[in-house]
C-alpha cells in the first residue's frame, strides 16, 4: 500500500472517523482506524460497535492495500503535520507517513480481525447541515444525563410525510422542534442517543446536504444513519419507547408575557448567581414588568427588574435557573414568547423575531416550575 | 399573646454535667467538692454543687480555684467519656420526642406537642424525663417548661439544681418581666450597657419603651427583637439537630431470598422505615444507598446522590430500585437489604422540581397523610400496596414486624 494524499483532505477524514473510536473498546482492533487504499481513493473507517464512521478522502494512490493502524496516535500526527503532500505506505509491518521533514512509522494492528461495518440504512430523506445542526441542538439540551434512564438520554426523531419532528425531555423539561423537509420515503420513527447525534450534526454543519437514513422498525439492526459527500456515520439506536409527549403541549394559555432574549438572559443569569441547583428563580410577572428573584432570608439573594410586555393577570413562578437559561439560549430569536396556564404548570417557551412579529411554533420548550414543599 | 399555646417546649440542662458524670463513675466522690479541670494553668470547666458553695465557678482559672477550696477534688477533663454520656442523654429524650434541639454536650431543647396524646402533659413528660436520667445515668437535670424556647430555658435556670418548671402561658409576663435585662436573649455586655444608659433594668422596662425607641438606639434588628422578646413572643421554633449524619434501615430475613421482585418489596419496606424517620426529623436526604448482604456475608453498597434533597418514600424507592436494578442480580441469595440516607438537611424550605405530566399533588403530599394516620392509628396501620400482599405470602420474618 502506498499514496499521496493532501495534507487537509486526510485531516478532515481522520477527524470524522475519530468520533467513533473509543477509549477502552471491548476489542482491541476497535483502537484502530482502518485505511483501505484503492486506485478510485482512500476509505478510512472507524467503529465502536455503536457507532461507526466512514470518510473517502481522494488521493493519489501508487499501490492498492489495506492497513489498520492505532487510531488516536493517527489523529495526533495528522493533526501536526506541515501543510504538505502526505505520502502513506506500507513498509514490513509499519506504516510510514511522510510529509516534508517529517517522518512517522506506526506499528499495524490485524487488520483481518476487525469486525464488518454496518450497513448504511437506505436515505430518508435529506436536509442541510446547518439546520440539522441547529434543530438537533435545540432538543439536545433537554436530554437527560442520568444513564441509569436510558430512553431520557435520547432524541426522538420522528418522520411522518414532509415533517421531521425531533424531542427529547428530562422529565422536567421538553424541547420540541418540527421542520419541514424533503422525505421521498414517509412515516419512520428512531430514539438516538443525544450525545451521539448532538456529536455527528456539529461535524456536519457545514454540509450543503446531509442524508438522513432511518432503518425500518423491522430491521433485523435498529440503525441511524447520517450521510453527505463523502462522509458517512452509522449509530445503533436506543432501546426502549421514547415517553408519549403530544398530550404535555398545553392547547392554551392564561398569560402571554413577550420579553427580549438578550438582556433577559443576562438578568437571569445574574440574579442566579446567588441561585444553585436548589435554590429557584423566581419570577414575578406583572403587566409591563417582571421581577426577577432568588435567594432570601439570611442567605445571599438579589433582584432584577426588567420591562417587558404581558398580558394576563398577575403571578409568580420559579424555575431551575439552569433550565431557563437553556430555553433561552437555544431559541436563536430576539423575543421568547412565554405562555403560562399556572404557577405549578408548564412554561411553554417559543421565538418570534420582533416584539409585536408573529410567535413561531416550530421549536417549543415546556419548562415544568418549582415549587416551594408543602 | 396572639393566642393561647399550650406549654409544649421543654428545656432540659443537666445540672453541674462533667462533675456529675465523675461523681457517677466515681461514688467515692460523693459529698465532696469536686472540680473538673486540672493542671496549672487549666480552667475549670465545671464544679458540683458543693464546690460551688466555695465560689468557684466555670472558666474560673483552677489556681485560684484551689486557693478558695483546696480540700476540693481535682479531676482532669475526660470529654470523650462526657461525650458519651451525652449520647445516652439524648437517647433519652429522642424517645420522647423526635423534635430535639441539643445545644452543647448537657442541654437541649424539646419541643413534645406531638408526644402529648401518648405521654401526656408536658410536665409529665419532664416528669418522665428526669426520672429515667437519674435512675439509668446517676445524674440529674434541671426542666423548664413554657410555650417558648425563651422562657423555657430562662424557668430551667430558674429551678436549678434537680428541679422543674413550668410557666404557664398566662404566667409568661409576670414571670419574665421583673427579669434583669441581662437575662434575655441577645443580650451582651455591650447592650446590657446601652440598655442602662437608657434607664432599663428590668425586661420589663424594656417591654414597656416604645419599639421605636428601643430602634433608634440599638439598630432595626436587635431593638425589635428585644421588644419582641420582651412581650415573650419568641418565635423560634426547635430545630431537630442535623447531627446525625444519616438515617438507615434494613432488615435480615428469616431464610435467604432470591426473586428480585421479593427484594425490591423488602427495599421498599425498609425504604419506608427509613423514610418516614426521615420525615419525624423533618430532614431531607441527597445521597442515598443500598446495602445487599449474600447468603455467604458479603456484601455490597451502592450509592446515588440527586440534586434536589427529598423526604418522599416514593423518590427515594425510585432511586433505590434503579440501584438495585443496576447490579443486575440473577437468582443471586440475599440474606438482608438496608437502605441508608445520607447528606442530611433540614426540610425547611425543601424546593421541589416538578415534572412534566406528573400529579399536581406531589408524593409528599401523599407521604404527609400517611404519616399523620400512623400516628393516629399505630404503625400497621398503613402501608403502600405492594407491601399487603409480600407480607401475607412471606409469614414470619426475623426483622421488626
Amino acid at each position: 500500500m502506498r499514496f499521496v494524499i493532501e495534507r487537509d483532505a486526510l485531516s478532515d477524514g481522520v477527524a470524522w472517523v475519530s468520533r467513533s473510536l473509543s477509549s477502552r473498546p471491548i476489542m482491541p482492533v476497535l483502537l484502530g482506524v482502518v485505511i483501505n487504499a484503492k486506485k478510485s481513493g482512500v476509505t478510512l473507517s472507524g467503529y465502536d460497535l455503536e457507532t461507526s464512521a466512514k470518510a473517502e478522502v481522494s488521493a493519489d494512490v501508487k499501490d492498492e492495500g489495506r492497513v489498520l493502524v492505532p487510531g488516536r496516535l493517527l489523529s495526533d500526527i495528522t493533526k501536526s503535520l506541515p501543510n504538505k503532500p502526505v505520502t502513506i505506505a506500507l513498509d514490513g509491518n509499519r506504516v510510514s507517513i511522510i510529509s516534508g521533514s517529517a517522518k512517522f512509522a506506526l506499528p499495524t494492528l490485524p487488520v483481518n480481525d476487525y469486525p464488518n461495518l454496518p450497513e448504511l440504512p437506505s436515505e430518508t430523506g435529506r436536509i442541510t447541515g446547518e439546520m440539522f445542526a441547529h434543530a438537533v441542538h435545540q432538543v439536545a439540551i433537554a436530554a437527560g444525563k442520568d444513564d441509569s434512564l436510558p430512553v431520557l438520554t435520547g432524541v426522538h426523531v420522528e418522520i411522518e410525510e414532509n415533517k421531521l419532528t425531533l424531542a427529547a425531555t428530562d422529565r422536567y423539561r421538553l424541547a420540541v422542534r418540527e421542520l419541514s423537509w424533503e422525505a421521498p420515503r414517509a412515516s419512520a420513527s428512531a430514539l438516538i442517543r443525544a450525545r451521539t447525534l448532538h456529536d455527528a450534526s456539529k461535524a456536519l454543519i457545514g454540509s450543503a446536504q446531509v442524508s438522513l437514513a432511518l432503518a425500518a422498525a423491522t430491521a433485523q439492526e435498529r440503525l441511524i444513519g447520517f450521510s453527505t459527500s463523502g462522509k458517512s456515520m452509522t449509530s445503533r439506536m436506543l432501546d426502549g419507547t421514547f415517553p408519549p409527549y403530544r398530550h404535555l403541549l398545553p392547547n392554551d394559555r392564561s398569560a402571554t408575557a413577550i420579553v427580549e432574549v438578550a438582556p433577559f438572559l443576562d438578568s437571569v443569569r445574574r440574579v442566579a448567581i446567588v441561585a444553585d441547583k436548589t435554590i429557584p428563580l423566581r419570577l414575578t410577572f406583572a403587566p409591563g414588568s417582571l421581577i426577577l428573584e432568588a435567594g432570601a432570608g439570611e442567605e445571599a439573594s438579589a433582584t432584577e427588574e426588567l420591562e417587558i410586555a404581558f398580558d394576563g393577570e398577575g403571578f409568580t413562578i420559579a424555575f431551575n435557573p439552569t433550565y431557563l437559561v437553556d430555553g433561552l439560549s437555544a431559541l436563536g430569536t430576539a423575543y421568547v414568547d412565554m405562555a403560562f396556564t399556572g404557577a405549578s404548570k408548564p412554561a411553554v417557551l417559543s421565538g418570534r423575531e420582533s416584539a409585536d412579529g408573529q410567535s413561531d411554533s416550530s421549536y417549543r420548550y415546556l419548562l415544568m416550575p418549582m415549587r416551594y414543599a408543602s | 399573646m396572639p393566642e393561647i399555646k399550650a406549654s409544649t417546649i421543654l428545656h432540659v440542662d443537666m445540672d453541674a454535667f462533667f462533675a456529675s458524670v465523675e461523681e457517677a463513675d466515681d461514688p467515692t466522690l460523693k459529698g465532696k467538692a469536686v472540680v473538673v479541670g486540672a493542671g496549672p494553668r487549666a480552667v475549670v470547666t465545671s464544679a458540683n454543687y458543693l464546690a460551688r458553695t466555695f465560689g468557684i465557678r466555670a472558666a474560673m482559672p483552677v489556681a485560684q480555684a484551689r486557693r478558695l477550696a483546696p480540700q476540693a477534688i481535682f479531676l482532669p477533663n475526660r470529654h470523650h467519656r462526657y461525650g458519651e454520656v451525652s449520647t445516652q442523654v439524648m437517647s433519652i429524650f429522642n424517645d420522647f420526642s423526635p423534635l430535639v434541639e441539643p445545644l452543647s454536650l448537657d442541654e437541649a431543647f424539646l419541643d413534645v406537642s406531638g408526644a402529648t396524646r401518648l405521654i401526656g402533659s408536658a410536665r409529665e413528660i419532664g416528669h418522665q424525663i428526669r426520672s429515667r436520667v437519674e435512675t439509668e445515668l446517676q445524674i440529674t437535670c434541671s426542666v423548664g417548661i413554657s410555650t417558648t424556647k425563651l422562657i423555657a430555658k430562662l424557668a430551667s435556670g430558674r429551678c436549678k439544681p434537680n428541679g422543674l418548671l413550668e410557666i404557664a402561658h398566662d404566667r409568661v409576663l409576670e414571670f419574665l418581666h421583673p427579669l434583669p435585662v441581662r437575662e434575655l436573649w441577645g443580650v451582651g455586655p455591650k447592650t446590657a450597657e446601652a440598655l442602662t444608659r437608657l434607664g432599663l433594668q428590668t425586661i420589663g422596662d424594656i417591654a414597656q419603651t416604645p419599639r421605636a425607641t428601643l430602634v433608634r438606639a440599638l439598630g432595626s434588628s436587635q431593638g425589635e427583637s428585644l421588644y419582641e422578646l420582651a412581650w415573650g413572643r419568641d418565635f423560634r421554633e426547635v430545630a431537630a439537630s442535623v447531627s446525625d449524619k444519616s438515617i438507615g434501615a434494613e432488615e435480615t430475613f428469616a431464610r435467604d431470598i432470591d426473586d428480585n421482585e421479593e427484594l425490591l418489596a423488602e427495599l421498599l419496606r425498609v425504604t419506608e422505615r427509613a423514610s418516614r424517620r426521615l420525615r419525624d426529623q423533618e430532614l431531607a436526604t441527597r445521597t442515598i444507598s443500598i446495602k445487599i448482604r449474600f447468603s455467604d456475608f458479603t456484601t455490597i453498597t451502592r450509592s446515588k446522590s440527586i440534586d434536589l434533597p427529598t423526604d418522599s418514600t416514593q423518590e427515594i424507592y425510585d432511586q433505590v430500585r434503579r440501584l438495585f436494578t443496576a447490579l443486575g442480580l440473577v437468582r443471586a441469595r440475599v440474606r438482608l437489604v438496608g437502605v441508608r440516607l445520607e447528606n442530611l438537611e433540614s426540610e425547611a424550605g425543601l424546593v421541589e422540581q416538578l415534572t412534566l405530566g406528573g400529579r399536581e399533588q406531589g408524593w409528599r403530599q401523599v407521604d404527609k397523610a400517611l404519616d399523620r394516620a400512623r400516628r393516629r392509628f399505630g404503625g400497621g396501620a398503613l402501608k403502600p400496596a405492594r407491601l399487603i400482599e409480600s407480607e401475607s405470602e412471606s409469614g414470619e420474618r426475623a426483622g421488626e414486624p
